[in-house]
């Protein structure tokens, strides 16, 4: 079947972004985290909004419903009544001596005021208790190194030792290149976790928000006993540029975006950001909470 | 140096046609010949010598080390979900003296046949193929070998719709549980999580020559640096080879390649890793399962490389 050329597909990226991996996501989906400044243009149609009423909104514009990306704070505060986070304190250690990786990561801790690119701890939604991770899409555009798969291996064994269910929040353009191969094993790291908790019949419930991509996509996201996704989510493997490099063919609108894993059988529910907290509480009770 | 060996052989290139000619220059083809000899020893490959050993074409694939290495294989095909993978072969045969299940990811010989297998490049159809094969293993007791050699899990429209990413994080799933132990060869390239789909092992080899990588270098250097032309240059600081992998503790063994590896050459390598398969394998079975799965737990946990600030809660 053959598509006409969209124009977008040959859109350059703005040069300061740190690149995707393994994808590129086109700019629909290209949300930015809601930012310190006054105003914010929805990427979807352009509408422009006061930041403070976007804040309002939960980061949903309220002219088309596009899910502008969230940082994994603003996220936290919007599903939790308490969250105790794990204060990891950890640091990368440039394993490859890439040069230059040390400084990226210096300013990306000073511009965020994180440690990494995820945020673990213990949090009650609705008053079920559970082990929460959320991922930060705008920390080295959440790519997953060995601090982010150390945090999330221990946030998992920590929900199988106090018998907790976990929720996941992934975010990810995939690997962190900086650091390789050992970027790789945390996949594997993170999958053997999850299979030893799901062994000893914990609940994992994996939330996909934009973009889910690349190893987080062929790890942990798809490991969930039950996957949700946000509205319009871009959710893949490969990257649309990647792909389309290789078919030679343009690919059809809303291909990798949730409502077309929902139809191919992939994701679970599709989940409106308003409506998140009472789903993964609701799903929490089913599942032995408190009722 | 590298220059001075690459100079030398294109001097010995035009010597030997010369000689192909009628012309006598034997003299200097030899002082020649000595001479890299000696820079070899000096200088061993780079990153990048290696790359081009990974992927060369002569070099022996998948079903030829089955051929060699295993006596009465019967392939067994398709995921019973929607199609069989040429990329992947599966089945049963013997090693010595126990029967072992076998997952190899095919590139194939020659054009039509390298077409065919797509190159070595799974479908998610292949990656379950393996999956039903590893259940049944795990069903019948029998130890797994894996032979790895693909650039990447394929990147088409067929594979993203038929979940190229849930196949991939399944295959995690059910290795990090199989109740057997698990060997893996990467015996070419090993790409990416499309390579981590079947090498989620209680050992992980590689032989001498091949990669393993989160990426191409191609690709790494048109992401990182814009310009997929810097490939080589990628390749050194990506730390791919399997040299650096034993270093970094995540290949247990790196099996030796004889200089010239084809074909020809490969049955004296399957003579060299024949008993330790069988004898690594039968050490992995003889423990309780528990141990197995613990020792495979730890083996992946360590890896990450992480410093913790004073204060640690
Ligand atoms: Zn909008």
């Amino acid at each position: 079947m053959l598509f006409k050329k969209r124009t977008y597909a040959t859109i350059q990226l703005p040069k300061t972004k740190e690149p995707f991996v393994q994808t590129e996501a086109d700019p629909i989906s290209r949300g930015e985290v809601i930012p310190e400044g006054d105003f914010h243009k929805c990427p979807n149609c352009g509408e422009i909004f006061y930041a403070e009423i976007l804040k309002t909104t939960e980061g949903v514009c309220q002219k088309c419903g596009q899910h502008l990306r969230l940082g994994a704070r603003e996220r936290i505060a919007q599903i939790t009544d308490v969250f105790d986070e794990f204060h990891m304190r950890m640091e990368e250690t440039n394993p490859l001596d890439f040069p230059g990786y040390e400084k990226k990561l210096a300013s990306y801790r000073e511009r965020s005021q994180e440690e990494e690119g995820v945020i673990t701890g213990v949090a009650e939604i609705a008053e079920q208790r559970c082990i929460l991770a959320v991922m930060d899409a705008g920390f080295m555009m959440g790519s997953m190194g060995s601090v982010v798969g150390e945090k999330i291996t221990l946030a998992v064994e920590r929900a199988k030792a106090e018998d907790l269910p976990l929720i996941i929040f992934c975010a990810s353009g995939g690997a962190r290149m900086q650091e390789g191969i050992y970027s790789l094993m945390q996949m594997a790291k993170i999958s053997l976790a999850i299979e030893a908790f799901s062994k000893a019949g914990g609940l994992y419930i994996s939330v996909l928000t934009d973009p889910t991509t690349g190893g987080v996509t062929a790890s942990f996201a798809m490991q969930g006993d039950l996957i949700v996704a946000e509205p319009g989510t871009l959710i893949g493997f490969a990257g649309r540029r990647v792909i389309e490099q290789t078919i030679r063919q343009i690919l059809p609108e809303g291909f990798q975006r949730a409502e077309f894993l929902l139809e191919k059988g992939f994701v679970d529910r599709i989940v409106p950001r308003n409506e998140m907290k009472e789903t993964l509480s609701g799903i929490l009770r089913l599942h032995g909470g408190i009722r | 140096m590298k220059e001075k060996m690459k100079r030398l052989e294109r001097e010995l290139k035009r010597l030997e046609a010369l000689q192909a000619d009628g012309i006598d220059v034997s003299e200097a083809i030899d002082k020649r010949k000595l001479e890299l000899k000696a820079l070899k020893v000096d200088f061993p490959m780079d990153a990048w010598d290696r790359v081009i050993k990974a992927r060369d074409a002569k070099r022996p694939v998948a079903s030829q080390y089955i051929e060699s290495l295993v006596e009465g294989f019967m392939e067994f095909h398709g995921d019973r979900r929607f199609g069989d993978d040429p990329a992947l072969i599966g089945g049963v045969g013997w090693i010595g003296d126990t029967a072992f299940t076998i997952l190899g990811q095919e590139k194939g010989v020659g054009t039509k046949e390298r077409v065919k297998r797509n190159f070595g490049m799974l479908n998610p159809e292949g990656y379950r193929k393996a999956q039903r094969l590893m259940k049944q293993a795990e069903k019948f007791q029998r130890p797994i070998l894996c032979l790895v050699d693909t650039p990447g899990a394929f990147c088409g429209l067929g594979a993203e719709e038929r979940g190229q990413g849930q196949a991939i994080a399944e295959s995690l799933t059910i290795m990090a549980g199989l109740e057997v132990p698990v060997i893996t060869i990467v015996i070419g390239e090993g790409g990416s999580g499309g390579a981590l789909a079947m090498s989620v092992s209680d050992e992980v080899w590689m032989m001498e020559n091949s990669i393993y990588s989160i990426l191409s270098p191609e690709g790494f250097a048109s992401i990182l640096w814009k310009d997929s032309s810097k490939a080589q240059e990628a390749s050194e600081v990506m730390k791919i080879t399997a040299q650096d992998l034993e270093s970094f503790g995540m290949v247990d063994r790196v099996v030796k390649e004889p200089e010239e590896f084809s074909i020809e050459t490969l049955p004296s390598v399957i003579e060299s890793i024949r008993e330790m398969i069988v004898e690594t394998a039968a050490a992995y079975q003889a423990l309780p399962v528990e141990a197995l799965l613990k020792k495979r737990y730890e083996k992946f946990r360590a890896m990450g490389k992480v410093s913790e600030k004073e204060g640690m809660e």
